[in-house]
């Protein structure tokens, strides 16, 4: 198995808001990507974002002017 | 053959739409459903087709484009998930079945509905909408455009009325989409339902509706998602919300492809090419003797000419061309009853002649010739 650290997730309620964070990432050029939802967490959707815990500050920045909605956000052993 | 039934689905499609539906149909999975490459290309396209829908129409955000079947499906899904029973709609004679039948079932549930009266030349009085509004009043909703004679509604009038007394203003925007600009924001649409197959030139089987901030739709359906499996009922963020079962990814990439291609010829060169040609059709057939054109040509429209012969029954003419000339056309009453009612051509129909982007000069030309053969 991988070797785990802890790691920068969001979730999101529906595919689309999965989505349109991939999309915002990629724009501001936060490193990251989706992955299926952790079982450790409840998440509506099956697909959340994960990035290295150094890119949390810019992705709360980018979320706090985003237009879609999340879940919540978390930090995971991964 | 000529085709000349652009107003029942553009053909031929742009090229890349066809590329773009073979490469879906090789590569995709199924959207939201997983993370692994084929899912989420599948995912990734359709969240680009909301993103360039909601751009199009000045939507809200890319969450509120929800994807149907086509616009049936959608106006099904505002009408019946915006009325109750007691409430009060005002509609017009313009609308087509997709709308009528809709209301005409919640009419027997107990909705009642006003549907204001088109004239000979199918134009609606714009007063009458301050006439028929009743304290029960809920809704406005009409069509864009008459698929019977192309004319317009000024739906940026009828909007700012909506948006006066409160109204929930949902617009059929079957036969302009695409082609014709619409603005949500500034003509205060509440839900805007399309297709994508018409001026969009995108695949049958596409459409959709785009649905303002705090408009809030009861779903039709209710099924599988992909996302909150364990919620025994339909979860309440869109697009989600109105969207059970796996989208049409296939045809949606090839609406992307199809809006693309728009983006790049610009959507307004389209439509003017389409109605300068519907000009010079309708320039040639207005001088033939016997010839009956229906709708209003004084300002911009769909690019539509109807007609009738003398007394000809419209399958017999459309038949001929169609025959002896190789020329596709709409005979018949194109799901558009109380228009014909308000044209008086329930009995006889008429030819319906729809213009699109592949359509040419020689084209028209041919067409004109041949009514000339027919009908002199």
């Amino acid at each position: 198995m991988r070797e785990k650290r802890l790691q920068f997730v969001v979730v999101f309620h529906t595919t689309a808001d999965a989505m349109a964070m991939e999309k915002l990432c990629k724009n501001l050029g936060i490193a990251g990507k989706l992955i299926s939802a952790p079982r450790a967490i409840s998440a509506d959707c099956g697909i959340a974002w994960k990035s290295e815990l150094s890119e949390a500050a810019a992705i709360k920045k980018a979320l706090a002017n985003a237009e879609f909605e999340i879940q919540g956000t978390y930090e995971l052993l991964l | 053959m000529i085709y000349l039934d652009n107003a029942a689905t553009s053909s031929p499609k742009p090229a890349c739409v066809i590329e773009a539906v073979c490469a879906a149909m090789k590569n995709f999975g199924n959207s939201g459903r997983a993370v692994h490459g084929k899912a989420m290309d599948a995912s990734r396209t359709i969240y680009e087709a909301r993103s360039k829908i909601a751009a199009l129409f000045n939507c809200s955000r890319p969450q509120n484009v929800v994807f149907t079947c086509n616009s049936t499906e959608a106006l099904n899904m505002a009408i019946f998930g915006i009325l109750n029973v007691g409430d009060h709609v005002i509609s017009t004679d313009l609308e087509h079945n997709s709308v009528l039948r809709p209301l005409y079932r919640l009419m027997e549930q107990g909705v009642e509905v006003d549907f204001l009266p088109a004239d000979i030349k199918g134009c609606i009085n714009y007063d009458d909408f301050a006439t028929h509004i009743k304290e029960n009043t809920k809704a406005i909703i009409c069509t864009h455009a008459s698929n019977l004679t192309g004319n317009l509604l000024d739906i940026k009038r009828i909007g700012e009325f909506a948006f006066n007394h409160k109204l929930i203003f949902i617009v059929d925007a079957s036969q302009t989409a695409g082609a014709i600009p619409i603005d949500m924001e500034a003509m205060h649409i509440s839900i805007l339902c399309f297709t994508g197959h018409k001026s969009l030139l995108g695949p049958q089987g596409t459409g959709g509706l785009c649905v303002a901030e705090g408009i809030n739709i009861r779903p039709l359906k209710c099924g599988g998602t992909g996302v909150q499996t364990y919620l025994k009922d339909q979860p309440d963020e869109l697009p989600t919300h109105l969207e059970a079962g796996t989208l049409n990814g296939h045809g949606i990439a090839g609406l992307l492809a199809a809006l693309n291609f728009i983006e790049e010829v610009g959507a307004k060169n389209i439509h003017a090419q389409e109605l300068k040609l519907m000009q010079k059709f309708y320039a040639g057939v207005k001088e033939i003797p016997g010839m009956k054109i229906y709708g209003d040509f004084s300002s911009d429209r769909a690019p539509i000419v109807t007609i009738n012969f003398a007394d000809v029954p419209s399958g017999e003419l459309a038949d001929i061309l169609a025959e002896e000339y190789d020329i596709a056309t709409r005979p018949g009453a194109h799901c558009a009853p109380r228009m014909h009612e308000a044209l008086g051509t329930v009995g006889q129909g008429a030819v319906r002649f729809s213009f699109g982007y592949a359509n040419t000069q020689e084209d028209v030309d041919t067409a004109l010739a041949a009514l000339r053969s027919i009908c002199l």
